[in-house]
């Protein structure tokens, strides 16, 4: 025989259960947003509470209220949720012993990744917002961190001066602007007060090209709080002509690893509608295509 | 008290899907074969008792379908657990213990094939506070797992060398479904199921079948050369709440180890049933096994796991080694619930 038969079939019963005194309690009491533990005949807590300790005694009846938060006894994390688990995102499966109790809770931990679950660690109830008298109108539970947030929101003004003024000015009309010392001939982009080699000031404004050369590079393949581009990206010091000191833009329009020290690259601005009073009017610098500048012609900008 | 030995034991070999069989065509050819190597036929056994779960198919009373691959007429008497197939060898030997009957013939058969069986399993959890949770067999064992590593008893790589014995063993058995000369570094390289277990860590699924033929004194020695005694056997179960247990630990399965008596004397092998390698570990601990003792030659659970018949199928290895005078002494072992929560564990012996 080769071809075997087979068909798909769901095996559904629509039981109810009956609670019993105890769990009744308990599960009434979740409800409320109340967790409770049931006391032993010989003085311990169980929570969840039982009929019966594990020696058959029966408990007395008598409830006691709970904190709702514990310590992690074991954990597992699942990194693939089955059809099953409560979240679609990955979780811990854990024994949580709730504070003040002898017993442990098998309940899920929300902790986004693995490395922040820990034998020991404390954990709090996080609440339903529906709640039905399940064990699931106990979310799960969530770490509890030895830490407060501590933003820090103030509101400053920015004036950005007579030089950086003139430099941002010239951005506005697609033009870069540098500063020059008389005496020395150097141009610094952006301009700036002083000539960092003599101190006399940069009393003259140079317009320099939008081309350059790429003096050296840094390809950016982490996240940090705060990114606003995607990993991975280029980030390159250029050294525009007619300039003495780099201005840092990102480089772009050509594969990673061919970006390279000493390579001729052009601004790539944005449509001249958009300009605003931001270096932002350059997209990011591209590969001109030109041969490579030789390694002394930008040697001393490094 | 009368002395009871397994005379016979026949098995399928454990495959993922066993696509051409139904449970009675499992059933029928390992209790005929289990009876033929001892020449005799349904009519010459006492009492019949088989283990299986109704959950693996789906099917309510699916157990009372598998007498189909049994000769049922003129009536036997006939028995069935919902547990593994160790299980209802225990009620046999009980039932043999009465005196007025001679022979029984116990199988299991299983067919995880048909089943989500990690979910099948979250129904042995307890339906108020558990179940609704979806605890999952593979995260139930791995909480366990946890417990061992953080108790500093065991590594995630002592796992993986139990993985990889077992799988080794299994090379010399033909009815093994996974086996191979693996190494530590390359399992300890597989991505976590739900940590810290791995999928080598954890069981296959399987389907197979199994059956045993037990005797009771002159009646085992008529029927084969060298029966293998049942010296003790005894299973002792722990609370259901995982969170009222020491999982580190077994002592369920510590007190039915002296019950059966496994430290009167040498044990040559013992067939544990440990589906998770961190549960061979705790297990080896419980029973007081000495390095010396040769584990799951057969490749244990590790290699093979028809639910509801690898513990049956572990009695049977063991037996087979006494069977065929290459032990004087055997252990064989099953579990049942979840995390080894139940533990049944008898003394197989030679002349």
């Amino acid at each position: 025989m080769s071809d075997f038969l087979s068909a798909p079939y769901v095996l559904e019963y629509t039981y109810t259960r009956s609670t019993g005194p105890v769990i009744a309690r308990f599960l009434e009491s979740l409800r409320y947003g109340v967790l409770e533990g049931v006391k032993t005949a010989d003085g311990r807590v169980l929570c969840p509470p039982l009929e019966y300790d594990e020696a058959g005694t029966a408990t007395t009846g008598e409830f006691v209220q709970l904190r709702p938060a514990g310590t992690v006894k074991s954990w597992t994390w699942v990194p693939k949720p089955r059809k099953g688990h409560p979240l679609d995102r990955p979780f811990a499966f854990a024994l949580i012993q709730i504070d003040g109790t002898d017993n442990a809770m098998v309940h899920l931990v929300d902790a986004e990744k693995p490395k922040r679950m820990k034998t020991g660690m404390r954990v709090r109830v996080r609440w339903a917002e529906e709640r039905n008298g399940t064990i699931r109108d106990i979310a799960c539970f969530e770490p509890v961190l030895p830490y407060l947030p501590g933003p820090v929101h103030l509101q400053y003004d920015v004036r950005p001066g007579q030089h950086y003024t003139a430099f941002l000015k010239g951005l506005e009309e697609g033009k870069l602007i540098g500063g020059c010392d008389p005496q020395s001939g150097k141009v610094y982009v952006p301009p700036r007060a002083a000539d960092p080699v003599t101190g006399d000031p940069t009393s003259e404004y140079v317009e320099v090209a939008d081309t350059g050369v790429l003096t050296t590079f840094t390809i950016i393949r982490i996240p940090f709080e705060g990114q606003k581009l995607k990993p991975p990206y280029c980030f390159g010091a250029i050294v525009l002509d007619g300039a003495d000191m780099p201005i840092y833009h990102l480089i772009s329009g050509v594969p990673y690893d061919q970006i390279r020290m000493g390579m001729r690259v052009k601004a790539k601005w944005k449509p001249r509608e958009q300009w605003e009073t931001s270096l932002e009017n350059i997209l990011y610098f591209e590969p001109t295509g030109e041969p490579d500048a030789p390694f002394e012609s930008y040697e001393e900008h490094l | 008290m009368r002395n009871v030995a397994i005379v016979s034991f026949a098995q399928l070999p454990s495959v993922r899907v066993s696509h051409a069989t139904d449970e009675a065509e499992l059933v029928q050819p390992v209790t005929s074969q289990a009876m033929n190597q001892v020449g005799i036929n349904q009519d010459d056994i006492g009492f019949t008792c088989s283990g299986s779960t109704d959950y693996l198919p789906g099917r309510p009373f699916s157990f009372v379908a598998a007498v189909d691959g049994l000769k049922a007429w003129p009536p036997i008497r006939e028995s069935h657990v919902e547990m593994d197939g160790a299980f209802a060898l225990y009620e046999a030997w009980v039932r043999l213990l009465h005196g007025d009957i001679d022979t029984a013939l116990v199988f299991s058969f299983g067919k995880c094939s048909l089943a989500p069986v990690p979910d099948v399993l979250n129904l042995q959890n307890d339906p108020y506070y558990v179940q609704p949770l979806g605890l999952d067999s593979i995260s139930a064992a791995a909480l366990q797992a946890q417990a061992l590593i953080d108790s500093g008893k065991a590594t995630e790589r002592d796992f993986a060398e139990v993985a990889v014995r077992n799988r080794k063993n299994a090379l010399a058995n033909p009815n093994a479904q996974i086996k191979g000369n693996f190494s530590v570094d390359e399992l300890l390289k597989e991505p976590y199921l739900s940590s810290p277990l791995r999928k080598s860590f954890c069981p296959p699924l399987s389907d197979s079948a199994a059956a045993i033929v037990l005797a009771a004194g002159d009646a085992a020695k008529k029927l084969t050369k060298r029966p293998a005694w049942i010296r003790g056997i005894d299973h002792r179960t722990e609370p259901h709440s995982l969170g009222q247990r020491d999982l580190t630990s077994s002592p369920s399965a510590k007190l039915a180890a002296e019950k059966a008596g496994v430290g009167d004397g040498k044990v040559d092998l013992a067939e544990l049933h440990a589906p998770f390698a961190h549960q061979e570990l705790i297990l080896r601990e419980a029973l007081g096994l000495a390095d010396d003792v040769s584990i799951n030659p057969s490749g244990g659970a590790l290699a093979a796991n028809s639910l509801m018949t690898a513990g049956l199928i572990r009695f049977g290895e063991a037996a087979s080694h006494v069977l065929a005078g290459k032990a004087d002494r055997a252990v064989a072992h099953t579990t049942n619930g979840v995390c080894l929560q139940h533990n049944l564990i008898a003394v197989l012996e030679g002349e």
